[in-house]
């Protein structure tokens, strides 16, 4: 539950963004990250909330773990937090999805 | 190991850097030498670190002399019974009780919300307090959003709660908890021996390193904030153990790409506008001063405490579920025994039919160690 989950903001509108995660697009809200974020910046998700904007020179060795977590099947309980907590983000609308 | 993973991914996974990994063990061995004692204990209290240790088979790369134990660090392993007697009369009263999955099988006192449930009860699953309202806006029955974790979570909550246009059939039934008061308890426990804390990377995201400085002071041992990463956990490790050889009692960050020492303001301010810290029961460890997180007056009107009366008194005519009597998840979660030391581990108490919380939650030792295996020397 604390392990969050990282994605890449694609666009922003007002407290909204659709974020990225590993090929899963998603609606991620921004009321609580602390810096302005936009398209190609990475953000720390946590129960459908932005948490924190990823500096640039960390973001590989942030996403690497995810990456490798997320090939493991299900019932892992590491890769099984990690989809729910992409669960936790809304379906983007579909004029959102299809213009992304 | 999954057959998913081919064994170059693992060995990838476990090490990343094999030779990094294999110098950090190292030179924690050296420290270890200094120090000179047979035995050095430090605890994380965070599932997170828990499934990464075992994940990747940290404990058995470490020196046996340092010995690594999860705190409580499972928000939903220690919400009270009585948390979730609250959650099951709503839901047996016809409210719809929305929660995170993990909730479902913790034992209540007469029964768990998946038991409410198969009664009749009001049950859905969420990921996220969003979802909730989300189900409230396509209903007008009354949602209760059970709210469990710790304040990582609670800043979402909070953040929902502040909201605009809140649907007026919505409300809040918080059992956040706030980690940084049971730090203290355990450190003051009899029999615990812990000489220092490996603080939960994303915890710390929010509310700073710096808020371990008072414990430190305190209580007079260290406190280390390290990811999740294998190699952020051994090089937390290292930090913590060269802190205890120095006798410094002070804070560390080593996970600086995501922590900063004064966290992560707006969502302190949101989280603390909307809740406050207020004493309570964890379940199996003990009453932690302004270790529960409630909503404020201000927000009575979205307490679902306040806004129902509920009844416990039919729950509390049944006794406790038997084996819970044996269970020893209290012990693991304060740290003086580990999930080997129970009968009912792996035998009675099973993932698919736990008998205590720490067998339900993906964050819970006995869950962690049942998949992952465990390491019975701890």
């Amino acid at each position: 539950m604390c392990l969050g989950v990282p994605g890449k903001v694609v666009s922003v509108d007002g407290q909204v963004a659709l974020v990225d995660f590993f090929g899963v697009r998603r609606e991620t809200r921004l009321d609580v990250i602390d810096e302005a974020v936009g398209p190609g910046d990475y953000v720390l998700n946590h129960v459908g909330f932005a948490i924190r904007k990823i500096p640039a020179g960390d973001i590989q060795e942030t996403l690497s773990l995810y990456e490798i977590l997320l090939r493991e099947a299900g019932g892992d309980m590491m890769a099984d937090d990690v989809r729910g907590e992409i669960e936790a983000s809304r379906d983007a609308a579909p004029e959102e999805a299809a213009r992304a | 190991m999954p057959e998913t993973l081919a064994r170059d991914d693992v060995y990838e996974l476990k090490f990343r850097d094999p030779v990094k990994a294999r110098a950090l063990t190292a030179a924690i061995e050296r420290v270890l030498d200094e120090i000179g004692r047979d035995r050095v204990s430090v605890m994380h209290v965070c599932g997170s670190h828990e499934q990464s240790i075992a994940k990747f088979g940290l404990r058995s790369a470490l020196p046996r002399r340092l010995s690594v134990i999860m705190g409580p660090g499972c928000p939903v392993c220690v919400t009270d019974m009585p948390e979730v007697d609250e959650a099951v009369a709503l839901a047996l009263d016809g409210k719809i009780v929305a929660t995170y999955g993990d909730m479902l099988k913790v034992p209540g006192t007469a029964m768990s919300l998946a038991e409410a449930e198969a009664q009749g009860g009001r049950v859905e699953v969420v990921y996220s307090a969003s979802q909730a309202i989300d189900l409230a806006r396509g209903t007008d029955e009354e949602v209760v959003f059970f709210a469990s974790g710790f304040e990582t979570t609670a800043v979402a909550t909070a953040a929902v709660v502040l909201q605009e246009d809140m649907p007026a059939n919505f409300s809040v039934l918080s059992a956040h908890k706030y980690i940084p008061p049971v730090m203290e308890i355990v450190a003051e426990m009899p029999g615990t021996n812990v000489e220092g804390f490996l603080a939960a990377g994303h915890a710390a995201t929010i509310t700073g390193s710096a808020i371990f400085e008072r414990f430190v002071e305190r209580h007079g041992i260290p406190v280390v904030v390290a990811g999740f990463e294998p190699l952020d956990i051994l090089a937390g490790l290292l930090k913590l153990v060269e802190l205890i050889r120095d006798g410094s009692a002070e804070v560390a960050n080593t996970f600086p790409r995501c922590v900063t020492a004064e966290g992560n303001r707006v969502a302190q301010e949101r989280l603390w506008r909307v809740f406050r810290a207020t004493g309570g029961n964890w379940r199996g460890i003990a009453h932690v001063p302004n270790g529960n997180l409630r909503l404020r007056d201000e927000f009575a009107e979205l307490d679902a405490r306040l806004r129902f009366d509920i009844d416990l008194k039919p729950l509390w005519g049944h006794a406790p579920h038997k084996l819970l009597q044996s269970c020893i998840c209290g012990d693991i979660m304060a740290g003086v025994a580990a999930p080997s030391d129970c009968d009912l581990f792996g035998n009675e108490c099973l993932p698919g039919n736990p008998v205590g919380a720490c067998m339900v939650s993906n964050e819970g030792t006995c869950k962690i160690w049942h998949q992952y295996g465990g390491h019975p020397e701890l």
